[in-house]
This record gives C-alpha cells, structure tokens and sequence, in this order.
C-alpha cells in the first residue's frame, strides 16, 4: 500500500516534560524530554520536528534495559493512544492502537471468547512493545512470537508518512524489519492482531518437579512438551552438587468447558487476575542476595508438587503469578536488576549445564530462573527466538557482575547463542552483531525507511544497532 | 552510555597524563575496546599514555589542553563530544607544588589556585553544558581530603581544593534535573609521581585503588566518595578537632 498522506497539524504535544527513565531493571538512568501521545497526529507534529537526538517511542517501559530510553531527546509516551478500535469474534481479529496494554485487550477479548495469542510474563506490555520486542510465551513451541500473528501494522515514518504494512504485502520487509526492530523502524500507531478462540480462561496443567538438570532436560526432550500448548521450567540456580539445576517443570493448555469443575463452568471466560499488592520503594539494595535468594529458591522447589496431573489453574497461578504485585522490581533496591537471557540451539545443552554451574558457582545469585524450548523462529531478522533453549536468569547490580556477564556471553556467542534485546542492559556492540547475523540486512531496511536516523534509543546509541 | 553494570563506553580525561586519571580510566575499560579522549599538553608522557591505552584496545584521541587557559576550555571540551557521546568525564588535573612557596610568592599561589581551582570550575562549566544537552552521563571530579579540613602544611593547595570540591558538589545537585551524575572523590595520599619524595600519610593508597573506588562510585551513583573508604570517618573527626588541638596533630 502506498504512504497516506499525514493529517494537517492540529496540535504539538505541549505537556511534554523533562523525565528521568529506565527500564524494568531499574539501571542506567538517563533523562529525556516526554511527550505524551494521545493521537495520531501528535505523532506526525513530533516527527517535524525530532531535534538532534530523534525520538524513541515508549510504551509500559516493560523492557529491562534501555531501549524505550532516548537520553537528550524525544520519547513519545505511547501509553495514552490506547483505543481498542475493533475486535471482531467472527474473524477472530483485533485492530487496536499502539499503546493498549495486553492486559486490557484480553480483558476486552475474553468475553468473546477469544485469546491473545501470545503472552509474555507479564500482561504489563503494550501492542507495539510487544511487536518491537517480537515478544515470545511459554507457547512460543507452539504458537512462535507475537509477530507470527500481526495482521497488519500502521507505522508512521520518519518522512511524516503512515503506511500499512502487512507480513506478505509490498512493504514485507519494513514490516519484518518493525516486528523485533526495537522501535528503531518507526513509530507503530495501530495494529490488527490475530486472536485465538478460547473455551476458558484457564488451564489445564501438569507439574513436574525434577531432581536436578538432567532429569529436566530429559522431560524435555522426550517429546511429551509437544502435548502442550504452554510449557516452561524454573530451575535453581543457588544449590550445587547432586541437585545442580534442580527444576519445577509445569506445561499446560488453556481448559476446554468440559475440563473444568462445576463450580468455573458457569463463567469458564471470567478473568482472574487480582493485583494484591504494589511494593512500595523502601527496599535496601543487597536485600535480594545469595542467602536470601537461596531461600526463596528452597522454598519454591519444595512448594511445588513432586507429580501433578490435570490441575486447573488460573492465568496467574499458571502464567503471570509476578502481576499480582506492582512494582515488584523495586524489592532489588535503587541498584535495580538485571535479566539475563539468551538461547542456545539444540545440541548445545551442555553449554547450558556449564552455565548454571558458573553461576551457582560465582557469588552472583539469581532467583527467577526461566529455561524453556523454543519452536521455530519467524522472519523477522532481529526477532530473538529460533529453535533452540531459552533460558533467562536474572541478578541483581553487584561488584563484578559485568565480569560474570562477559563470562557468560562468550559461552553463548560460541554455542551459536544470542541475546533477548528486550532483556538487554549491558553487553556489547560486537556480542548482537555476533548472535544477529541478519543485522545488516534489517540495518540497510531501517535505512531506507529512515536515512536520517531519526529514530533512536539509548540502547541503540550502546549496542551501535543503527 | 553507561550500561546497567556501570561500564561507560567513552571516557574523556582532562589531565590527559594524571596517573590517578589514567588508572581510573584503564579500570572502566575493564579490557574493553571503549573510546579515550586524553585532554592534556603535548608531551612524551602524553603519548605514552596513549600507546598504552591502545595497547589495550581503546580507540584513544587526544586534545590540546591547559589547564591555565581557561579561554579555551569550552572549544576543546565541545571537540571531546563532538566524535560522539562522552559517558564520563574524570577531572584529574591539578597541581601539588611546594607548599611553603605557595603562600610566600604570589606566582606560585596564583597558579596554583588558577589550576586546581579556577580551571576546574571553567572545565566544569563546558562539561556541565554539553552533558545536559546529552541527557546523560557521569562526571568525576578529583578532590582531596587536603580541601575537607584545610591545614597549616598545605592550605594553599587545601584551599584551591576546598573549593573545587565545593563547586562539583554543587554542579552535582544543579544536574541532577538533567540526568547527569557527578561524583566528587576525595583521595587520601596517594603514592604518584606528584606525591614522590614525600612521606607517606597513614591509609595511604595507590592509583589504582582509587580507581576501584571511582568504578563502584560510577556504578552505584554515588555522590560522593573517599579513597580509601575508611577515610570518611576519619576526616568526619578530624573536621571537629578543636583548632588548638587540631594544630599540633602531626598532619
């Protein structure tokens, strides 16, 4: 389709206000000016006039690191352009704009009957954070990354121009350069997005508790994951020796009416997902450390059941049991955190053994550990996910965390591995180029669409993606 | 930018041959390939600082600097961020000199505030503006616990640091709007080539001790720290010291 012609300007974003931001991590602050977006045109007016450092869009600031962080420049807050347009139960789509929060559209799908495809830990993400990121869900073996059901994408160019564009249309390769392009393509404005029919909203899931990583490797590999539609393990990163790697495994797929007990079957649909508690900011840094972490490990394991069997759970006993608290990063201190995740391909597991026993080993402590098997990967050239481990630790900012993290990346860039953007905070320019060979392809796109480098992001401007 | 586990990717150090500097330098690095821009006069020692930090496989510019002519500060500091984003920039210069000449003859006394004092403040000022269009980044300002209790032995150079120390405190506080952190440092004695011949002073520190100090100050955020650490609490009792006591101790 070819560009729109822009919408005359009505009005420049005056609330716009000088804003200390960071990510989820709460790490490497810097200060732009932030404009907040409540329509189109307010995106077209910013796009006149984008200053010497250009602009970034920003949406739940979800994303660990930097990249929803434009230092000295513009960041357009996305989160007030946030009307659900359409959800149409026949077609099983939703076209909606940019800054609707997952959580809001499954709270407005539900009721139909339908199911936001794809899902990441928390439903504190917006549409186009989640098509930036290309984010993944535990389904990701079976359904791939959010971009797989992104009908079409309104993006706004850095020539003030709206295209449409469409995973198999004329502008194929902007569209797959926007999907996991960090917002670095240009400013989505609204997208249609493929749902899914759902009975319920709940689960049926089994429960596996393992004795150590290669009991869980096993459960993995022996082709019973392919049974369900959600699967992912936490494993212990605190306890060497016998139970390295021990895990909790739980897989599950969303519960037909019938699968349910009598008393969910008259409202299978309702959405439970209370918000129980917002942490205040009175946390010390280093509350969250070896000795702490160890315990929480301790308690976690032992919580969970040796064996279960067609347990029904809800969306956040199964999923997001971290969205029943607010602001819970704040429990790592003003230091903040940071998520480390990365995929090796299959074959490579004892990269990943090797990389437990360095972190049980370092003095780092890690409480939130993630390990899941990944389906195929998608067309996008910076999308993260391809078939492979995924595993995702996270550790809070101490002294020779960075030597521990350069470790660690030079065991995954020899695997084949790479990092998660979305999760990044702190490696090299020379580690994404190692682990996203298709960068120059999505480089020379995002050039054409925008040869002045308008759009841009502190984590651009670190990892030298533009 | 400096990333989440406080590692800059450009540093600019004004004193372009500070050994302190230097070691501060070489510890954000860490053995990474980041970008130098070493401000100070041409000189033998100046390359050498160079060829080492290249050894190491930073990309390394240098800048005509002196400290005296305050005129030029703005041009050569706008030089530094023009080849890109300055994440830190450490304020190494200053001068020692001999403490008795200093407030005896007036040359001496004037250089030496003009160094250590006036320098600075002109140095912080061009940081400050290109650092606050930036949007982001760390200065770091070597002080002294020489400026925290002024005393008989040096108060020449006491003074002129009593005043930087004070003038980076408060560009602290006036950048904080703007994102930009400033970290004053307050060393003890440090064993350098500006302190050779002298005797050393208890808690006395290495170069590269105080550049341990700076890399946990930058990433922690800090506001304000002394190298060695314990020397917080020891400056915090001498700053009390009645003046009649405080003239015998042997400092």
């Amino acid at each position: 389709m070819s560009p729109q012609p822009s919408e005359p300007s009505t009005r420049v974003p005056g609330s716009a206000q000088q804003q200390r931001l960071t990510g989820f991590g709460r790490t490497a602050p810097t200060t732009a000016l932030v404009a907040p977006i409540t329509t189109e045109s307010e995106v077209l007016d910013a796009l006149r006039s984008p200053g010497p450092r250009g602009i970034t869009a920003r949406g739940l600031g979800s994303s660990y690191g930097d990249p929803a962080q434009n230092a000295g420049g513009l960041v357009l807050d996305m989160t007030g352009l946030n009307r659900i347009h359409a959800i149409d139960s026949d077609a099983c789509v939703a076209r909606v704009d940019a800054g609707v929060s997952l959580d809001t559209l499954m709270r407005a799908a539900l009721p139909f009957g339908l199911w936001v495809p794809v899902l990441p830990g928390t439903r504190q993400v917006t549409i186009g954070g989640a098509i930036a990121s290309d984010i993944h869900g535990k389904n990701h073996h079976s359904a791939g990354s959010f971009g797989n059901h992104v009908l079409s994408i309104d993006l706004a160019t850095a020539d003030g121009t709206v295209h449409t564009l469409t995973p198999d249309g004329p502008q194929a390769e902007l569209f797959w350069a926007t999907v996991g392009g960090m917002g670095l393509t240009g400013i989505t404005l609204r997208a249609t997005i493929a749902l899914k029919r759902c009975e319920s909203a709940y689960f049926v899931v089994d429960t596996d508790r393992t004795a150590d990583l290669d009991e869980l490797m096993a459960l993995l590999t022996d082709g019973s994951d392919d049974r369900y539609d959600y699967s992912a393990a936490w494993f212990d990163t605190t306890t060497t020796g016998a139970a390295l790697g021990r895990a909790v495994l739980t897989r599950g797929s969303l519960a037909r009416r019938e699968e349910l007990p009598a008393k969910l079957r008259g409202n299978p649909l309702r959405f439970d997902a209370p918000q129980l508690l917002r942490f205040p900011d009175v946390f010390p840094n280093g509350l969250a450390n070896p000795r702490t972490l160890r315990a929480f490990s301790e308690l976690w394991y032992r919580k969970a059941p040796k064996r279960q069997r067609d347990a029904v759970q809800n969306i956040t006993a199964f999923y997001q049991a971290l969205d029943v608290f607010a602001d819970w990063n704040r429990v790592y201190g003003k230091r903040g955190f940071l998520q480390y995740q990365f995929i090796v391909p299959f074959g490579a597991e004892t990269v990943f053994r090797r990389i437990v026993e360095t972190i049980a080993s370092s003095g780092h402590s890690s409480g939130l550990n993630v390990l899941k098997r990944f389906g195929a990967g998608n067309r996008a050239p910076l999308s993260f996910p391809a078939p492979g481990w995924t595993i995702c630790v996270d550790f809070p900012i101490a002294a020779g965390l960075a030597e521990l993290c350069n470790e660690l990346d030079a065991m995954v860039l020899d695997a084949g591995g790479r990092h998660y953007l979305a999760k990044e905070s702190r490696t090299s320019p020379a580690a994404i180029r190692r682990g996203y060979p298709r960068l120059d392809e999505w480089r020379k796109v995002r050039a054409a669409a925008d040869p002045d480098g308008v759009f841009t992001s502190d984590m651009a401007r670190r990892l030298e993606l533009v | 930018m400096i990333d989440a586990v406080g590692s800059p990717q450009s540093v600019l150090l004004l004193g372009g041959t500070s050994e302190i500097g230097l070691a501060i330098v070489r510890r954000l690095a860490g053995g990474r390939p980041i970008r130098v821009i070493l401000a100070g006069r041409a000189s033998t020692r100046l390359d050498e600082a160079v060829a080492g930090l290249e050894q190491g496989g930073c990309a390394v510019q240098t800048l005509d600097f002196s400290a005296t002519d305050t005129g030029t500060h703005a041009e050569v500091v706008a030089k530094a961020f023009a080849g890109g984003d300055v994440d830190v920039a450490v304020v190494a210069f200053g001068l020692l000199g001999d403490a008795e000449a200093a407030w005896q003859d007036v040359d001496t006394a004037v250089e030496l505030a003009t160094v250590n004092y006036t320098a600075a403040v002109s140095v912080g000022v061009a940081l400050a503006g290109q650092f606050r269009s930036q949007g982001h980044g760390a200065i770091v300002a070597l002080s002294s616990v020489a400026g925290e209790r002024v005393r008989r032995s040096n108060f020449v150079y006491g003074s002129s640091k009593a005043g930087m120390d004070g003038f980076y405190l408060g560009l602290g506080e006036a950048l904080r709007p703007s994102g930009v952190r400033v970290t004053v440092v307050r060393p003890g004695f440090v064993k350098t080539r500006m302190t050779a011949g002298l005797p050393a002073a208890p808690l006395s520190v290495t170069a590269d001790d105080v550049a341990d100090v700076v890399a946990a100050a930058v990433r922690n955020q800090r506001e304000l720290v002394w190298a060695p650490s314990p020397l917080r609490a020891v400056m915090s009792v001498l700053r009390h010291v009645p003046r009649p006591i405080f003239r015998r101790l042997p400092l």
